[in-house]
């Protein structure tokens, strides 16, 4: 039932964004747009800072998951939706998961572009170790998206919701940034080190199985008024 | 699992924001076929008593039962016997009107589903617009659209927060023969009006709420007008 | 006022005029002289920083999964003194900083958890001054989300300083700094204590006119 219920809202959710693609393009862009705009200030000369490549992709990606749940939850909002999903005489936590793989999903779509983007720019071996690039990716989009979905639910009601969403998710999700970014750079290096990255990883999917139990737990009471 | 009820009693519901009283010390009943209209004017705790009634707030002080189940020991099973229309009407208008139901009907854990989405069409009038996305709908079809998808399930208790506004007369009676006839089928139904024509037309009982307290609860026997003006004009301080 | 607040503020009293006594007779330390004695308000400072997150981590979870009314309003005392005592470490830390190894800043393990942890509440704070109706238990699951984070915090702070090296110089207390720290340490958690009490019963109170408000609306 549970799970059942979690792949109804996910499907429902992608039908809605693939019919128009709103949030995915314009999230994408937004992202490539960040990776710029940071490169214009992070490289000097032609040359980037160390780790700039890695810190460049992590940020874009927390910056454009951001804007993706502000968006996917004002589209609930719209219609109240949300009150009515809340109505349905369904495990409430089930929502919110479906709602978490739906972003996860967007957001490793965005990625898919980000980094053979990065790659082009700073020229790291995005393909050394493939399999632990994206499980380090994967990880740290869970954790970040597990965090993020349940304050952007929370705060479809609130006011300065927009500006709320950054100053609560951010600090939470700190380690999630430094896990990601310090795996990533490992994994960027010449030679790349595996070790590191599969420290880092352990790291992240520690914090994700903490963060999706601890919404689990806090999502219903949280939007019950 | 199945719950089901007869009578939801509401005893001296309160419901506060920090000063602002939305709701003090509500107490009303409602019975199993019959149409109890909630009136007032802007501001009186209509839509909070609904959404409490709902589920979806949490009340301050006071109880509600629906039959022998409390408010407190609401879940899953309860909701399920209740249907909730607001005026936000919660259609998703990216989907199409047969998708909208199909997937609350899912959601809902019902069997027959292409029947039952089939059967919703046809009474609110749009089988041949089933697979028009819902944006491009009137207000008009959005409502009753809205109206069979809180119906699909079968609620025991039908809540519907000022269904009339922005409907035109057609509609109107269409929406007021539906409601009559669900009374006929024994369901509790709720509905605030500001539309006193309506109301006259279709309540059985009517409950007045000024400054989030209840001044009047009377039967309509046809004098609602009347009713609704003096124990308005009456608790003017 | 309850018998025992006279007490508490006694108590605070007496121990912060005594506190400047002793940490004036505590001897110099060798390398930085005058400038370490900061650390005798630092640390406790720390301490009675993470000592207030920790409860108001507790008392919103109790807030929340409860609907504890009461411990809402210790949360949210405690989220302030964090706030408060955390404003004086990350204050107190680069002014020691700078005059003892020359720098502000150094992205010191400790010191970064301590901002981190600062930001979080200072968040709380926002959301409740901000958030609209219902913003208590949002600002509550950030405390509970804040708490669930501090190892998490620690440990990934922790691992990368070690990557870059560091030139801080921890030092070890002589014996007769001991006394005088753990002086101050009690004299920082019996303030604490007694404003978190204080700021408590204020909100109670609020609370209580609150209630006295609608009752008096009734005709």
């Amino acid at each position: 039932m549970f799970f059942r219920v979690a792949w109804l809202v996910m499907r429902k959710d992608l039908t809605v964004e693939v019919r128009s693609r709103e949030i995915l393009y314009t999230t994408a862009f937004f992202a490539v747009a960040c990776v710029l705009v940071f490169s214009f200030a992070l490289v000097k000369e032609g040359r980037p800072l160390e780790d700039a490549a890695a810190g460049i992709l992590w940020i874009a990606v927390a910056f454009a998951g951001t804007l993706a749940l502000g968006r996917t939850f004002e589209r609930e909002r719209h219609s109240e939706t949300l009150r009515a999903l809340m109505l349905a005489p369904s495990p409430r936590a089930a929502i919110y998961v479906g709602k978490l793989l739906g972003i996860v999903l967007l957001l490793l779509v965005v990625e898919a572009v980000l980094v053979p983007l990065i790659g082009l720019l700073f020229n790291v071996p995005i393909l050394a170790r493939p399999l632990l690039l994206t499980g380090l990716l994967a990880a740290g989009t869970v954790g970040f998206a597990a965090v993020g979905t349940l304050f952007a639910a929370m705060l479809v009601r609130a006011r300065s919701r927009d500006v709320l969403l950054p100053v609560l998710l951010y600090p939470i999700t700190i380690p999630v940034v430094i896990g990601g970014v310090r795996g990533t750079a490992a994994l960027f290096e010449l030679p790349p080190s595996g070790e590191v990255a599969g420290m880092w990883m352990a790291l992240l999917l520690f914090f994700d199985v903490v963060f999706v139990t601890l919404s689990l737990w806090t999502f219903e009471p949280l939007m019950t008024e | 699992m199945k719950v089901d009820f007869e009578e939801v009693a509401v005893r001296e519901l309160s419901r506060h924001y920090g000063r602002r009283r939305a709701l003090w010390r509500v107490s009303l009943t409602c019975r199993a076929g019959e149409v109890l209209g909630l009136l007032g004017p802007n501001g009186a705790g209509k839509s909070t008593l609904l959404a409490i009634l709902a589920t979806l707030l949490a009340p301050s002080a006071g109880e509600v039962r629906y039959g022998d189940i409390g408010l407190r020991d609401a879940g899953p099973a309860l909701r399920a016997r209740l249907g909730f229309l607001s005026h936000d009407l919660h259609l998703y208008p990216e989907l199409t009107a047969r998708e909208n139901l199909r997937f609350f009907a899912r959601l809902y854990g019902l069997d027959r589903v292409a029947e039952r989405v089939g059967e919703a069409l046809a009474h609110a009038g749009l089988s041949e617009r089933g697979d028009d996305l819902v944006s491009g709908f009137s207000r008009g079809m959005r409502q009753r659209l809205a109206l069979e998808r809180a119906l699909l399930h079968e609620p025991r208790l039908l809540l519907l927060d000022e269904p009339f506004t922005g409907l035109d007369d057609a509609s109107v009676g269409a929406l007021v023969a539906r409601l009559r006839a669900l009374r006929e089928a024994g369901r509790i139904v709720v509905v605030v009006t500001h539309d006193l024509d309506v109301a006259e037309a279709l309540l059985d009982r009517l409950a007045v709420l000024k400054d989030g307290r209840l001044v009047a609860l009377e039967d309509a026997s046809g004098r609602i007008r009347e009713h609704y003006r003096a124990s308005i004009v009456s608790r003017t301080p | 006022m309850k018998r025992s607040y006279p007490f508490l503020v006694l108590a605070a009293v007496v121990l912060f005029a005594a506190a400047p006594i002793l940490v004036d007779r505590a001897p110099y330390e060798s390398t930085m002289g005058l400038v370490q004695k900061i650390f005798y308000y630092h640390v406790p400072s720390a301490m009675v920083m993470f000592l207030s997150a920790l409860v108001c981590g507790v008392a919103s979870a109790l807030y929340l999964f409860r609907r504890n009314a009461a411990a809402d309003r210790w949360a949210s005392a405690a989220a302030e003194l964090t706030v408060v005592f955390g404003l004086i470490v990350l204050v107190t830390g680069p002014l020691w900083a700078r005059k003892a190894w020359g720098v502000w800043w150094q992205w010191d393990a400790r010191l970064t958890s301590t901002l981190l942890m600062w930001m979080i509440f200072a968040a709380y704070l926002l959301v409740r001054r901000f958030g609209g109706p219902g913003a208590e238990k949002l600002a509550a699951a950030m405390a509970v989300f804040g708490m669930a984070n501090v190892p998490f915090v620690y440990v990934s702070v922790n691992i990368w300083r070690t990557i870059h090296p560091t030139t801080r110089v921890v030092p070890t207390l002589a014996p007769g700094m001991r006394g005088v720290f753990w002086f101050a340490v009690l004299a920082f958690m019996v303030l604490f204590a007694l404003l978190l009490a204080l700021r408590a019963r204020l909100e109670a109170r609020r609370a209580e006119v609150e209630e006295l408000y609608l009752m008096v609306e009734e005709d």
